[in-house]
């Protein structure tokens, strides 16, 4: 039991990992139709950015917020000079204009930085919390925290204020959105900024539990797709479950099964689910033109 | 000047004449190299262009194929006993069988589930490749033993020029044959609307399954061309960075365009060749002149040089 | 049709002038090396980068070697073994180097070495692997201690504490399937009993999974971790999240000062095989690689403001030992360096002290490793009684 107990400690960890990308997927994805690859890069700046302004002497709560910011930045920059102005583009070839901007975040963070890991403090403490003969470390919470306050935040957003009432109209009709008035470009914007802004929240949380260096991003980029489609791409609440589902597959392989094909076992079940529900867990059907 | 000699027949026409002449330019064995992998990369972006531009479906994970091809000369004259070309043809089968056992399923899919889930095969076959050390040798990889054929042991540079370039020309040749086959069109219609298409009575998943398992051949003697070419083979010939290579040489060099894939190829193989003088920098600049392409010839280079030109006709 | 090849023929004759940009050079020894600097394996190659660059330029300012400046080629291959084989081809044709010290992971010092054997040029590998140098290879050479030794060094330290029977949680990277592999065959002649096996993907975030049933298998008596990288810094937070006091030992794929502090409280007690390099400054003044190791460590973290790493001092001994040879061979002669190359005896370097011949190509026996503890964040030496 406690043996159990542990593995599914260890989903519930990394699964809050893949949980927090998936849902900067799904936000700019609901918005725009893009899947932006360079996710995985906004995470590994929120992390490597807090680490090296830490260094530099700024006090840690500060470093994180100037990292938030920074990468808010990079993501708004991401959206003006490359998305928008390929507005014409095919999915694919958006798709690789976020690849070759992930490219050119790696570069630019092997300058910026350097090649080897870090990690941060953990916010409390590294003692783990024992609970049933198996032992969870208290940052495992703060990253469930953070994805579940996350989308708290976005759903209340959405219901609630005029701007996100606009969020939603964009993602259900562009065309029908800028029809009725909505600045469709300022609302893609947005979904980049708060996008990055959760990528990089989400570095600094986990940085004290998966370290981090400049080539993060790429398998989280990799991984937060995975569980974003298994979820069903478009839905907030379908992220963290595929998140959640993806870590505990990888968990739970590790543990019963072989830890050398976890991976491949994990994917394995994705691509069976996704046989089975072509939309994903909780995705919901589109309706196609013919 | 038309009707009397094809237009794609004029244009394979010409790249074989720059095969033929192009090495008059090459100062050393390292340019024959060089074009080598370019005409063994373009065949493969060939036959995924075959897939993602005429047929429309997106595969992240094509380098799966290109580990079978590899892997198969690989293993098949080191542990099998299979010589060299028994090897590579038999790779291509088994890349033709997976590709019809995976592609059913898979072709079900749409969209960007079909992307997850080709990320996700192309995935499970690099760590299959990486985890049977046994049979492959494990992460360093595995030696791979020399094609030969009869007393001639195929190991230059300039050998392998002549070969993969006489390939890819043949590669193109059956490529533009297939497209304009029935099949091709059926494959063409389904691009533009698998709906529309199905109407007017073409099997949808048939010619889906087709194009999928003709692309996977394409890849799979790609792979054993490079397998045999360097004489050593790793895992991350299948892996994630080398599908998603494909892709965008596919994407760059324009979808739906069969010289388009070899200039894809061409460019994602030379340029960081050319860029080397950069060091820290080269990253940085290659993902810019990426986006760059993308943004400005959205297109892909050829369908917009093209439509360029021909904006400059009256 | 007539645009199309009007658009392709343009499109490749400028790639192909592209390509064509060498320019001459004037008359300098051409040292070539293709480093993973970026990739999976840049945690490694970048430190050996910096040292090639800093101690180049060092020698060329007290005047070269032979009368000669060197010139340092340096192509990154991103721990792709298709892009190191390239370059070595380029480094061979092109720039028509006279040796070559690199090749940061096995993978592609497995992939170039035809390439210079079939070219005839001294290669020392920075690569861990055995086979590189089993069986000896008339050109290739390499400076790292193989992962059978790190092996025989950590059973050698089980048996003096009595501890026989062990499991391995080892990374699926090459470095750590290879000692993997490496600690497999070596153990039942050293008396050692492998119970149970783990492994890990070198970029997962959490071991505890694997660890947990490490700790549920009965009669294991201590746990090694082959593997590099951020892995085993995870591998050891989670080993004591779990509890599990067992004793731990690491690889020399973690010599780094920045293990322990990513490790953290957890890395007390860890021991790991490591050159003297780590352990520089407690070394007695008797040591004979004190002054060598002193002299590095100081110059690279002065220069550069990262700690030491003992890729880094690989790369350092593969220089000088090129470099000696060509000053003993009093030429650039490629055959005859690599005669020289075969002859070092005593160097003396950051790995150890080496000596070569014609059936050994690395020339570090099991001495050059030392038996580290981490106690009080920091490295002491375990004394081997």
């Amino acid at each position: 039991m406690a043996e159990f107990l542990q593995f599914f400690f260890s989903g519930l960890t990394v699964g809050a990992v893949y949980a927090l990308v998936a849902l900067g997927f799904t936000l700019i994805y609901n918005a725009s139709d893009v899947i932006n690859f360079a996710q995985g890069e906004f995470v590994m700046l929120g992390g490597m950015s807090t680490v090296f302004l830490a260094v530099a002497g700024v006090p840690l709560p500060l470093a994180a917020l100037l990292a938030v910011i920074a990468t808010i930045v990079v993501g708004l920059l991401l959206y003006h000079l490359g998305i928008r102005p390929a507005r014409e583009a095919s999915a694919v070839a958006l798709i690789m204009i976020t690849i070759g901007a992930s490219i050119f975040l790696r570069g630019a963070a092997q300058v910026l930085f350097d090649k080897r890991f870090h990690s941060l403090p953990h916010l409390f403490g590294s003692e783990p919390i024992r609970i049933g003969g198996a032992a969870i470390l208290p940052q495992s919470f703060v990253v469930l925290a953070g994805a579940a306050v996350v989308v708290v935040l976005l759903w209340q957003f959405v219901d609630r204020t005029l701007l996100g009432k606009a969020v939603l109209a964009t993602a259900a009709n562009r065309l029908a959105a800028r029809l009725v008035g909505i600045d469709t470009r300022r609302i893609v914007a947005l979904s980049f900024a708060v996008s990055a802004a959760i990528g990089a929240i989400a570095g600094v949380l986990i940085t004290p539990i998966t370290l981090t260096s400049y080539d993060v991003g790429t398998l989280l980029a990799l991984k937060g797709f995975a569980a974003a489609m298994l979820g069903g791409i478009g839905s907030t609440l379908g992220a963290v479950v595929g998140g959640l589902v993806l870590g505990m597959l990888e968990a739970f392989s590790a543990g019963y099964l072989s830890s050398k094909y976890k991976d491949a076992v994990a994917f394995l079940v994705i691509l069976g689910m996704l046989f089975a529900m072509p939309h994903g867990l909780l995705g919901r059907g589109r309706i196609e033109r013919v | 000047m038309r009707g009397w000699v094809s237009p794609r027949l004029a244009a394979l026409g010409v790249l074989a004449a720059l095969i033929v002449l192009l090495p008059l330019t090459f100062p050393s064995a390292y340019y024959y190299r060089v074009a080598a992998l370019v005409f063994i990369f373009g065949l493969a972006a060939v036959g995924l262009n075959l897939l993602m531009g005429y047929a429309g479906q997106v595969s992240l994970g094509h380098a799966g194929f290109l580990g079978i091809g590899g892997y198969a000369v690989a293993i098949g004259p080191t542990h099998l006993g299979v010589p060299g070309w028994a090897s590579l043809l038999g790779g291509a089968v088994i890349s033709g069988l997976v590709a019809i056992i995976v592609g059913r399923p898979i072709l079900r899919l749409k969209g960007h589930y079909l992307a997850v889930a080709t990320l996700g095969f192309g995935l499970l076959i690099a760590i299959v490749l990486t985890n049977e050390a046994g049979w492959t040798g494990g992460p360093d990889g595995m030696s791979v033993p020399r094609l030969q054929i009869h007393d001639w042991r195929i190991r230059s540079s300039e050998a392998w020029y002549a070969i993969s370039g006489a390939t890819f020309v043949l590669g193109a040749m059956l490529a533009y044959n297939l497209i304009d086959s029935p099949t091709g069109r059926a494959i063409r219609a389904l691009h533009d609307s698998e709906i529309a298409s199905g109407v007017l009575g073409v099997d949808v998943a048939r010619a889906k399954l087709v194009i999928f398992v003709i692309s996977a051949i394409y890849a799979s003697v790609a792979g054993s061309y490079l397998a045999l070419l360097n004489g050593h083979i790793t895992p991350d010939i299948a892996g994630f960075l080398r599908s998603i290579e494909l892709a965008a040489m596919v994407v760059l060099g324009g979808m739906g365009s069969v010289i388009g894939a070899l200039v894809g190829a061409a460019i994602l193989v030379v340029l960081p060749q050319t860029l080397t003088w950069l060091h820290d920098y080269e990253h940085m600049v290659l993902g810019l002149i990426l986006m760059g392409f993308m943004i400005f010839l959205r297109q892909g280079i050829v369908p917009s040089l093209v439509e360029a030109l021909a904006g400059r006709r009256p | 049709m007539s645009k199309t090849m009007t658009a392709f023929a343009a499109a490749a004759f400028g790639l192909a002038a592209l390509i064509q940009g060498e320019q001459p050079v004037a008359a300098q020894t051409k040292i070539g090396s293709v480093l993973s600097v970026t990739g999976p394996a840049s945690f490694l190659g970048d430190p050996e980068k910096k040292t090639l660059e800093i101690y180049v330029d060092e020698i060329n300012a007290k005047g070269g070697v032979n009368g000669q400046k060197l010139q340092l080629v340096i192509y990154d291959d991103g721990g792709d073994a298709n892009n190191a084989r390239t370059f070595a081809t380029r480094l061979v044709e092109e720039d028509k180097v006279v040796a070559i010290v690199g090749g940061t992971t096995t993978g592609s010092t497995l992939a170039m070495m035809p390439v210079f054997e079939d070219a005839q040029i001294p290669f020392i590998s920075l690569a861990g692997a055995i086979q590189i140098i089993d069986p000896v290879r008339k050109w290739t050479f390499k400076t790292p201690h193989t992962d059978r030794m790190a092996c025989e060094k950590i059973f050698g330290d089980l048996k003096r504490r009595q501890l026989t029977s062990i499991a391995l949680i080892s990374g699926t990277d090459a470095f750590g399937k290879s000692m993997r592999d490496q600690c497999v065959a070596v153990a039942p002649k050293l008396g050692i009993s492998i119970v149970h096996q783990e492994t890990y993907g070198p970029r997962d975030s959490d071991m505890t999974p694997q660890l947990t049933n490490i700790r549920n298998k009965a009669g294991v008596q201590a746990v090694v971790n082959p593997g590099f990288g951020q892995g085993p810094a995870i591998v050891t937070r989670n080993y004591r999240q779990l509890g599990i006091t067992l004793p731990l030992y690491q690889s020399h794929g973690v010599a780094s000062k920045q293990f322990i502090e990513l490790a953290g409280p957890a890395a007390e007690g860890v021991r790991l095989p490591a050159a003297a390099l780590l352990v520089a400054d407690k070394l007695p003044d008797s040591d004979p690689q004190k002054k060598v190791v002193v002299d590095y460590a100081r110059t690279y973290t002065a220069k550069t403001g990262q700690a030491v790493s003992t890729f880094g001092g690989h790369a350092y001994d593969g220089l000088m030992i090129l470099v000696q040879a060509m000053q003993r061979a009093k030429s650039a002669d490629k055959a005859k360096v690599r005669d020289e190359i075969e002859k070092t005896r005593g160097y003396i370097g950051t790995g150890g002290i080496v000596n070569m011949s014609p059936t050994d190509h690395m020339g570090l026996d099991l001495s050059a490793f030392r038996m580290l503890e981490i106690r009080n964040g920091d490295w002491t030496l375990v004394p081997e009684s």
